[in-house]
């Protein structure tokens, strides 16, 4: 193998990490108006994600400076073309950071309140943009020979894009009703459990649709048939098992599968899109690859050496640190934020 | 309007407003972790209200440090993706290094931070708070590490049409590096400390919970002298790397047009006529400018003139017949001006009220109290001039010698589309701003008895609970 298509599965897996970690704390804020029916519930749903968001929205800064290191004509590609969704997103985030550090340091309700709409708007509108971006990626954006994209309207918002947008909005979603069946406790965890339910019908749906239009709109499946259907299959087993799991109060395991489901979604998107980076609409061979969109092979070395050293430490103490919150949280304790 | 002009009005507004946070995070999160560990190891409860009171404000700061940052690492693909294709070979290892190495500390750790005083036993809850300022003080190294490529470009070679690394300890060991560094972590120092030194001196003013803030105040005023005077030396040893690596900077800083005199003296006020080339009048400090430049009372320095036939030569080929290499004079020499004016009060400020201290009359000193809640201002307006004369100053290069800025925007974005990106973050940042320093005011008139804040519908206050 060679270090960019090693590269190409490092930054896959970053946004796998991305979407397993932040997919449930953009859930979490979802869950804040379709979930929590007053202030104090809120309260309690913040408080879930309160130690962890911050962290796991590092994974999304990662994986930016991974594409950056590893393939720059990658990432000027991509964020130059991406121009007003990534905006979106940034403005997204920049609300959400704040609004959890603000949302009850002045003593009044409609303070909160306004915090709280933010969070619930930023939560929601992040993880369908990204679905849109990656999906229209896998469509095929205009890039011409000089590896720069100038896409329309339509190349952006199209019915393939804006479902890819919605699925993935739906398993971010559900990813943080499972979570808030293990975080939470009594009427609130009972409440995530049963809409969790209902969410998993409307995955099932989601994803019907998503296969049928990828097979129409996308190469994915005469580049890449066998895996992707096994990819396919393994992501129903996960819903599947996630939906027998949450049915029977397994919480730990039903957060599991949706977690599953949402890496095999992300890792599906990559397998169909290798070794391609980018794919041109206009020609084949204006396509960004691995191999004419990555950095040399001595910066390559490099960051492999930077990366394997370091990652090991961050997922322990990652793992550490959900350790110890693993408790539930209610507002018998006092809550932070 | 020119793309160029706006992406790079982007870049200045942005990251101006983004390092107004940065520095008071490193500085004040250095203060409380040294606060936190004389809790630990004198067991003196003064000492756990300081760490949360400060604590407190440092998280209402980070917050807005945090997420203004995400902007920049996104920016340079977004705007500047000509760039991005050139160099990201060798400035995207940092960059994604300082992602992984320093943020997933700072922000892993932080979160346990705040929500862990109950959870862990105090040495490690400690030792979290030690983490997370080390981890801004790594995100510094790399982010600089990434800046000093654009100021002195080390550890590449030209191949395939860019730039590529080849050499990646000559990147992190640039010289540029190992005195930009030190002076930014040394100013950062002085901004957390003028920043609990103001605070206090306004308590100390009004009589109240004199005997927290008198501690604060010391330790600022400590903190304060040793980075105030940091700050001098590394600045002292930068300017003259600047002398040997980007002479140019140093002559537009200087409004030096003619080489000039041996030894050569330090313009102190200069009216600077940029377009015919000359000053209209020059109040000149003799000596200084050798001595800053080489730590010895003699040598001359290049003028932009000389220069700017030098670099024609040498840079011509590269970047077109009849360019002008002469940065933006003014902005560069006022700025350079303003930064050591208030790094010089800086200095003075904190020992007059070491004095003052050692006398037992600094609570009584009102002027003094009062120049001290004013010299909150000073680290971050030195910060910012600072910046604006590194970063103006190296105009027209975005990579010195490899790439102007001019050639390093998007080719696809449209003007129209920078505008617009450009007033929504200033219409964010704006209230953002503005929010953050109502709290940050709110919560320093109450005082460290009353931290919390929050609602009181489900607990009172998060600080209290168990303590």
């Amino acid at each position: 193998m060679e270090l960019s298509e090693l590269w190409f599965v490092l930054i896959a897996v970053v946004f796998i990490g991305f979407f397993f970690l932040e997919g449930f704390d953009f859930g979490v804020g979802m869950s804040s108006r379709f979930l929590a029916r007053n202030q104090t519930e809120r309260t309690i749903l913040v408080n879930t994600i309160g130690p962890f968001w911050d962290a796991n929205e590092v994974w999304l800064l990662t994986g930016g400076g991974a594409i950056f290191a590893a393939f720059p004509n990658w990432y000027a590609t991509m964020f130059s073309g991406y121009y007003l969704p990534l905006f979106v997103v940034l403005i997204c985030l920049i609300g959400r950071g704040v609004s959890f550090e603000f949302r009850r340091k002045v003593d009044s309700t409609r303070w909160t309140n306004v915090w709280d709409w933010v969070i619930f708007g930023s939560s929601l509108l992040p993880p369908f943009l990204l679905g849109v971006l990656f999906t229209s990626m896998l469509r095929g954006m205009p890039i011409q020979e000089d590896m720069n994209m100038s896409a329309g309207f339509s190349d952006f918002i199209n019915l393939y894009s804006l479902w890819g947008g919605l699925t993935v909005t739906l398993l971010c979603f559900l990813h943080g009703l499972h979570f808030l069946a293990l975080k939470t406790d009594g009427d609130l965890r009972t409440r995530a459990a049963a809409l969790a339910k209902k969410i998993h019908l409307a995955i099932l749906g989601s994803l019907v649709v998503f296969v049928g239009l990828s097979w129409t709109m996308t190469d994915i499946f005469q580049v890449r048939l066998v895996p992707e259907l096994i990819i396919v299959l393994f992501i129903v087993l996960a819903y599947g098992a996630g939906f027998y799991a949450i049915s029977t109060k397994r919480e730990g395991w039903a957060f599991t599968m949706s977690g599953l489901g949402l890496a095999l979604t992300v890792s599906a998107i990559f397998a169909g899109l290798f070794p391609r980076v980018m794919i041109s609409s206009i020609n084949k061979a204006y396509d960004l690859t691995v191999y004419n969109a990555s950095s040399g092979g001595y910066s390559l070395k490099v960051m492999t050496i930077v990366a394997f050293t370091i990652l090991p430490f961050v997922l322990g103490y990652t793992i550490w640190s959900y350790y110890i919150f693993r408790r539930r949280v209610t507002n018998k304790e006092h809550l932070t934020y | 309007m020119d793309p160029v002009i706006l992406a790079r009005f982007q870049f200045a507004a942005t990251t101006i407003f983004h390092f107004f946070f940065v520095p008071l995070s490193i500085g004040l999160v250095l203060m409380v972790a040294v606060m936190e560990t004389f809790y630990v190891v004198k067991k003196d409860e003064l000492y756990k209200k300081m760490a949360k009171f400060w604590g407190h404000l440092f998280l209402i700061n980070f917050a807005v440090g945090v997420v203004t940052g995400i902007i920049q690492e996104f920016q340079f693909g977004m705007n500047w993706s000509d760039y991005s294709r050139f160099v990201g070979d060798v400035f995207g290892a940092p960059l994604a290094i300082e992602a992984l190495l320093a943020f997933f500390m700072e922000s892993t750790f932080i979160g346990i931070w705040i929500f862990g005083w109950e959870r862990l036993s105090k040495k490690l809850h400690l030792a979290c708070i030690w983490l997370v300022s080390l981890g801004t003080a790594l995100s510094a190294v790399w982010i600089l590490t990434a800046n000093s490529f654009m100021q002195v470009p080390v550890g590449f070679s030209i191949k395939n049409g860019r730039a590529e690394m080849n050499d990646f300890l000559a990147l992190i060991t640039n010289g540029q590096l190992l005195v930009e560094f030190p002076h930014v972590i040394t100013g950062a120092i002085c901004t957390g400390a003028f920043f609990v030194a103001g605070i206090s001196a306004y308590h100390l003013l009004r009589k109240k919970h004199l005997a927290f803030y008198r501690k604060s105040m010391k330790m600022a005023m400590i903190f304060g002298l040793i980075g105030s005077i940091g700050v001098a030396l590394s600045g002292h040893s930068q300017a003259q790397y600047l002398v040997k690596t980007q002479p140019m900077k140093m002559a537009a800083a200087e409004g030096i047009w003619e080489d000039t005199a041996d030894p050569a003296p330090w313009s102190g006020v200069a009216l600077i006529d940029s377009e015919n080339h000359k000053n209209t009048f020059e109040l000149n400090i003799p000596y200084a400018l050798s001595f800053l430049s080489y730590s010895k009372f003699e040598g001359s320095l290049k003028g932009m003139e000389t220069l700017q036939k030098e670099y024609q030569a040498k840079y011509d080929s590269i970047v077109g017949e009849g360019t002008n290499y002469i940065p933006p004079v003014k902005t560069t020499y006022w700025s350079f001006r303003l930064m050591i004016g208030f790094g010089v009060l800086m200095i003075l400020l904190p020992i007059i009220g070491l004095l003052q201290l050692r006398k037992g009359r600094l609570d009584k000193s009102t002027l003094l109290l009062k120049f001290f809640l004013a010299g909150i201002a000073f680290p971050f307006l030195a910060n910012t001039f600072g910046w604006m004369m590194t970063e103006v100053g190296r105009q027209p290069w975005t990579v010195f010698g490899l790439m102007t800025t001019a050639d390093a925007v998007s080719p696809n974005v449209p003007a129209g589309m920078i505008l617009f990106s450009t007033i929504m973050y200033l219409a964010v940042f704006t209230i953002l701003f503005g929010v953050m320093v109502y709290l940050i005011v709110r919560e320093v008139k109450k005082g460290p008895e009353q931290l919390s804040g929050h609602g009181t519908h489900l607990t009172t206050d998060p600080f209290k609970v168990g303590a």
